[in-house]
């Protein structure tokens, strides 16, 4: 009975984000959209582009090989797994044991990876331009976010996110200045990875200023739909984790009944619309940077992110 | 001493190392001395912590001429100079900004490890303060390493005095007579920078301190 | 506070700087310079008798009595050569009256400051008075406001500003090795209470104090590598002030390094500095020995000269023991007088020749042969030949280092022989051969640098038995 409870628990999780994942993006649109005193696209729009995507003939270029008809799976698997494995409106879910911060990392890595290796397939250039940027925002986004992990690991005692997130939870934490450069480092590379302005503008057409959707151009049909439904995933991923982390009010824990799970998920509503408005707030402020100032903007992340690391050894030696 | 008067006085400190970090970072006069005015208001903010909780009233005059001098009246004053003299703007530095800050992180890991372990047997509170003000006091002779400018290398020499402030409030009990030099040093300081900048500008028409360079003596 | 000549030697410094600031008329200054020079000289000397109680701001001992003795009577000197050569400075338009009022009123402060340092015994006090003083000289250097002026008082400024604020970070970590000890508050800035009480101090806390004290004050104190502003600041600066600056300011900085070596020494797991001292000192010695020979500006060659002899002085000091101590406290003594006499020298023949550059100043013992036979006696002083009391001390440490470290007494030798050589053949180039340059009469007085040399030869044949005990009861202080 126990089991088949923390199966559901699990499975709604599942659910729960992968429904949520394209909302969360049309949030975002919406709001960007009425900063800017336009109306906007509908909130459901993005659900409406998925289904009408999926019902398109996919057109392949003749070049493509086995991996650029694969990719999006794969892609899409990764991104899936690692969003429920953050734990949104419950800690101690079923297969938490697994929801090691360093694999969810390397799940999105390796999606990361696949999607540029099919940006170069084809042999575009437009997809070559976007592969090299992506990659080069990885390498200095993944230490910045290694140096996170580790500042986490070294306050709550484990790289598991569960623990992680009720230790935050728990009085226990106290007021420090390496959550801060944390959060802060986190914020940065979330907004890397993710693709947002100021890296990389999400509603662009101009291609040489591309970074992710240089990388998919070639996509249509199916694939370009289990590819932009990635994305959303990836980016409610993020949002769950700074939220976990760093507010991790209203997780309830291992244990608690139904209608507290309720009221889990209910704050977990509220906080994803409190990170969409601000997302949103903040890419309508800012502009677009040249792209060889990325690397200047996630060497910052990577600095505040050591800085943390060696506060906390200086707070943690007595 | 509770678990928050040291959790708020290492907040304190370490945005102090990461103010530092934030000028290395500056390339423009003007906001580099606005980091410079934050710095110093940091740093009065420390010191005005410590004071509350080492219970030394006399700590609070060090934070007072800490936040006026140091927070208000000299970032305006070089401000001031820089408009009169026309001083050119950007500050040009010796090796790139990424190199510039990978020696910064050495440099405050060298410290933070080097205190640690000496301070071995000292009181917490004390030891996080000598460690953050050792990496304070190493950025800002980095800084005057890796600028040109010769507003810039002051602006590092001033950071090294906060850096020096934070340390001597550290130590528990330190007499009056250490503040006093700290500030006069600042007043003396300021009045011979004012000096040295005024006349080399007067001379090279910049304050590029690489074309000083063309009259080194040894070249003679 | 009852007027004792310890508070004279700083009240009157102190009282006349503010007098000079306010008159105008240099040649009234000038005098009052000399009064007021002479004053403290009297007050000092009284000291060598009768002896206040050390307080907790002030302290006489052996080892600093002998310091103040020794710089108030350069002070005095240099004050009066400083007399006449200011009045031809003036008169040739290198510096203009208002300078002049400032230029005294800060030798006051100079020397109020470096006799504030010796007798400190507050190690706070002390950094202070130090710091006072490098500032004063900063402003002095750039006096004459030329583009190499400025060069070098930026770049004293600035290197000096990093060496104090090191020194004070170690006077900082002083204080945290003794707080847990003696206990918060004064005392524990106090270093007469320091030492008695430093066996007890952290001796990881004293080993980095002194590391960064050694890294401050050594800066001050001219060691390579943290030399860089010494040859710059001789050369620009006035020539009393570079007479100051080698013969008072470098040995108080040198002072203030042995006072701490004295609070390591008591404490026994605490690292040894003799060794880092001994290092340092050589390395200057050869560096600078070598930098002789290539040297164009007069001015220059003796700063690097002036490197080379407080690379010795170190490395004595380093070395310890009763021999190596009463070594370098003597060559201290005789290089202040020889240094500053050459650069009295010095002075008026860059005056007379009109340049400090020495291919253009030749022949000097033929056109001027009372100023050509002193500089050549002085640098005859200053290579270490006998029978001046330079080539006594110099001996000293070579045969105390050979007892007991051969092949550092190699280098030692080996370092002194290439700084001679290069000083005699830069003589060779100013004070014999074909006249070179103007040979205008030098209006000048040479007492003040026969004064000095009379002093060394005086102490190299025949030191009196009483100076004799009070060095090595002093070298025996310094452990």
């Amino acid at each position: 009975m126990v089991l088949i409870r923390d199966l559901a628990i699990q499975g709604a999780q599942m659910l729960l984000v992968l429904l949520l994942a394209p909302l969360f993006t049309g949030f975002v649109r919406k709001v960007k959209a009425r900063l800017l005193r336009r109306q906007g696209p509908p909130l459901i729009q993005p659900y409406r582009d998925l289904i009408r995507l999926s019902r398109k003939e996919v057109v392949l270029a003749e070049s493509a090989s086995w991996l650029f008809r694969v990719v999006p799976y794969l892609v899409f698997a990764a991104t899936w797994v690692a969003a429920s494995l953050v734990p949104t409106f419950r800690t101690g879910l079923m297969f938490s044991w697994s929801a090691d911060l360093i694999a969810i990392i390397a799940l999105l890595g390796s999606a990361r990876f696949f999607l540029a290796l099919a940006g170069l397939d084809v042999g575009t250039s437009f997809g070559g331009i976007g592969s090299s940027r992506e990659v080069m925002i990885a390498s200095l986004a993944e230490p910045a976010m290694l140096m996170i992990v580790f500042t986490l690991a070294l306050i709550a005692g484990s790289t598991q996110l569960s623990t992680i997130a009720q230790f935050m939870a728990s009085p226990a934490v106290g007021l420090r200045v390496s959550l801060a450069l944390a959060l802060i480092a986190l914020v940065l590379v979330a907004i890397a990875e993710n693709g947002r302005v100021p890296v990389d503008n999400p509603a662009t057409h101009l291609e040489l200023t591309m970074v992710h959707e240089a990388m998919v151009l070639e996509y249509s049909g199916r694939h370009l739909a289990l590819i932009e439904l990635s994305a959303s995933l990836k980016l409610i991923l993020y949002v769950s984790l700074v939220a976990c982390l760093f507010a991790p009010w209203g997780i309830e824990s291992a244990g608690a009944a139904l209608p507290a799970l309720a009221v889990g998920v209910g704050a977990y509503v509220v906080k994803l619309a409190v990170g969409g408005f601000l997302l949103g707030l903040f890419e309508t402020s800012i502009a677009k940077m040249r792209v060889f100032r990325v690397p200047e903007f996630l060497g910052i992340a990577l600095m505040l992110g050591l800085l943390a690391t060696l506060f906390r050894f200086v707070s943690t030696s007595f | 001493m509770s678990r928050i008067d040291f959790d708020i006085a290492h907040l304190l400190a370490g945005s102090l190392v990461l103010i530092s970090f934030l000028e290395l970072y500056q390339d423009r006069l003007y906001a580099l001395l606005n980091v410079y005015a934050l710095h110093a208001l940091t740093l009065a903010a420390s010191v005005a912590w410590q004071a509350l909780i080492q219970d030394a009233p006399h700590l609070y005059v060090t934070a007072a001429i800490a936040l006026t001098f140091k927070a208000i009246v000299i970032p305006l004053a070089l401000h001031r100079i820089i408009v009169k003299l026309g001083i050119h703007r950007e500050i040009e530095k010796v090796v790139g900004i990424g190199s510039t800050m990978l020696a910064g992180m050495g440099l405050v890991a060298l410290s933070l490890v080097v205190m640690l372990r000496i301070t071995h047997g000292a009181d917490p509170l004390a030891r996080e303060d000598l460690a953050f003000a050792l990496s304070v006091v190493l950025l800002g002779l980095l800084m005057m390493v890796t600028r040109r400018n010769a507003v810039g290398q002051v602006v590092g020499f001033m950071s090294l005095e906060n850096g020096l402030v934070l340390a001597a409030t550290g130590a528990r009990g330190m007499p009056l007579v250490v503040e006093i030099s700290v500030a006069f040093s600042i007043l003396i300081a300021f009045i011979v920078i004012g000096i040295f900048l005024f006349r080399i500008r007067e001379r090279f028409d910049t304050v590029d301190v690489a074309a000083l360079d063309r009259f080194r003596g040894e070249r003679r | 506070m009852s007027f004792d000549a310890l508070s004279g030697v700083l009240l009157v410094p102190a009282a006349a700087a503010a007098l000079l600031a306010a008159l105008p008329d240099y040649r009234l200054t000038a005098r009052l310079n000399v009064v007021a020079t002479t004053l403290t000289l009297a007050c000092a000397l009284s000291l060598l008798f009768a002896r206040p109680a050390s307080g907790r701001y002030l302290l006489i001992d052996d080892l600093n009595a002998t310091f103040i003795v020794l710089t108030t009577f350069v002070g005095f000197t240099t004050s009066v050569f400083s007399a006449s050569y200011i009045g031809h400075e003036l008169a040739i338009g290198r510096l203009t009256p208002p300078f002049v009022r400032f230029y005294h009123a800060m030798y006051q402060v100079l020397m109020l400051a470096m006799n504030l340092a010796l007798v400190a015994n507050n190690i706070g006090l002390m950094w202070v008075a130090i710091e006072v003083a490098t500032l004063t000289t900063v402003l002095m250097v750039g006096i004459y406001r030329t583009h190499e002026a400025l060069e070098a008082a930026w770049k004293y400024f600035i290197l000096g500003s990093v060496g104090i604020g090191l020194a004070l970070f170690g006077t900082i970590l002083v204080y945290m090795a003794a707080q847990p000890v003696v206990g918060e508050g004064l005392d524990a800035m106090v270093w007469s209470v320091l030492v008695k009480r430093a066996g007890a101090f952290d001796p990881a806390f004293l080993d980095l104090a002194f590391v960064f004290l050694l890294l401050g004050y050594g800066t001050k104190v001219g060691l390579a590598p943290l030399h860089a502003w010494l040859p710059d600041a001789h050369a620009e600066g006035p020539t009393p002030i570079s007479a100051v600056l080698s013969g008072l300011l470098l040995n108080v900085a040198l002072y203030a390094l042995l006072r701490y070596k004295m609070l390591l020494a008591v404490n026994a797991g605490a690292l040894a500095p003799g060794p880092l001292m001994v290092t340092l000192g050589l390395v200057s010695l050869v560096f600078a020995a070598f930098m002789l020979y290539r040297r164009r500006d007069i001015k220059r060659l003796f700063a690097y000269s002036s490197i080379e002899h407080m690379g010795i002085i170190t490395f004595a000091f380093g070395m310890g023991g009763p021999l190596a101590n009463f070594a370098g406290l003597l060559h201290m003594t005789m290089h202040s007088l020889t240094k500053s006499a050459i650069f009295f020298a010095v002075g008026h023949v860059a005056q007379v020749k009109g340049t400090q550059r020495i291919a253009d100043m030749g022949g000097l013992t033929e056109t001027h042969p009372v100023l050509g036979w002193g500089l050549v006696l002085g640098v005859v002083a200053i290579a270490g030949l006998p029978p001046l009391g330079i080539f006594m001390s110099e001996f000293l440490v070579v045969t105390s280092t050979f007892a007991r470290a051969p092949l550092l007494a190699l280098v030692l030798v080996f370092g002194l022989l290439v700084g001679l050589a290069g000083l005699f053949l830069r003589l060779n180039s100013i004070a014999f051969g074909a006249p070179r340059g103007p040979s205008a009469k030098a209006e000048a007085s040479y007492v003040p640098m026969f004064a000095h040399l009379l002093l060394v030869l005086i102490a190299g044949v025949y030191m009196p038995a009483a100076l004799v005990a009070w060095f090595q009861n002093v070298a025996g202080l310094l452990g």
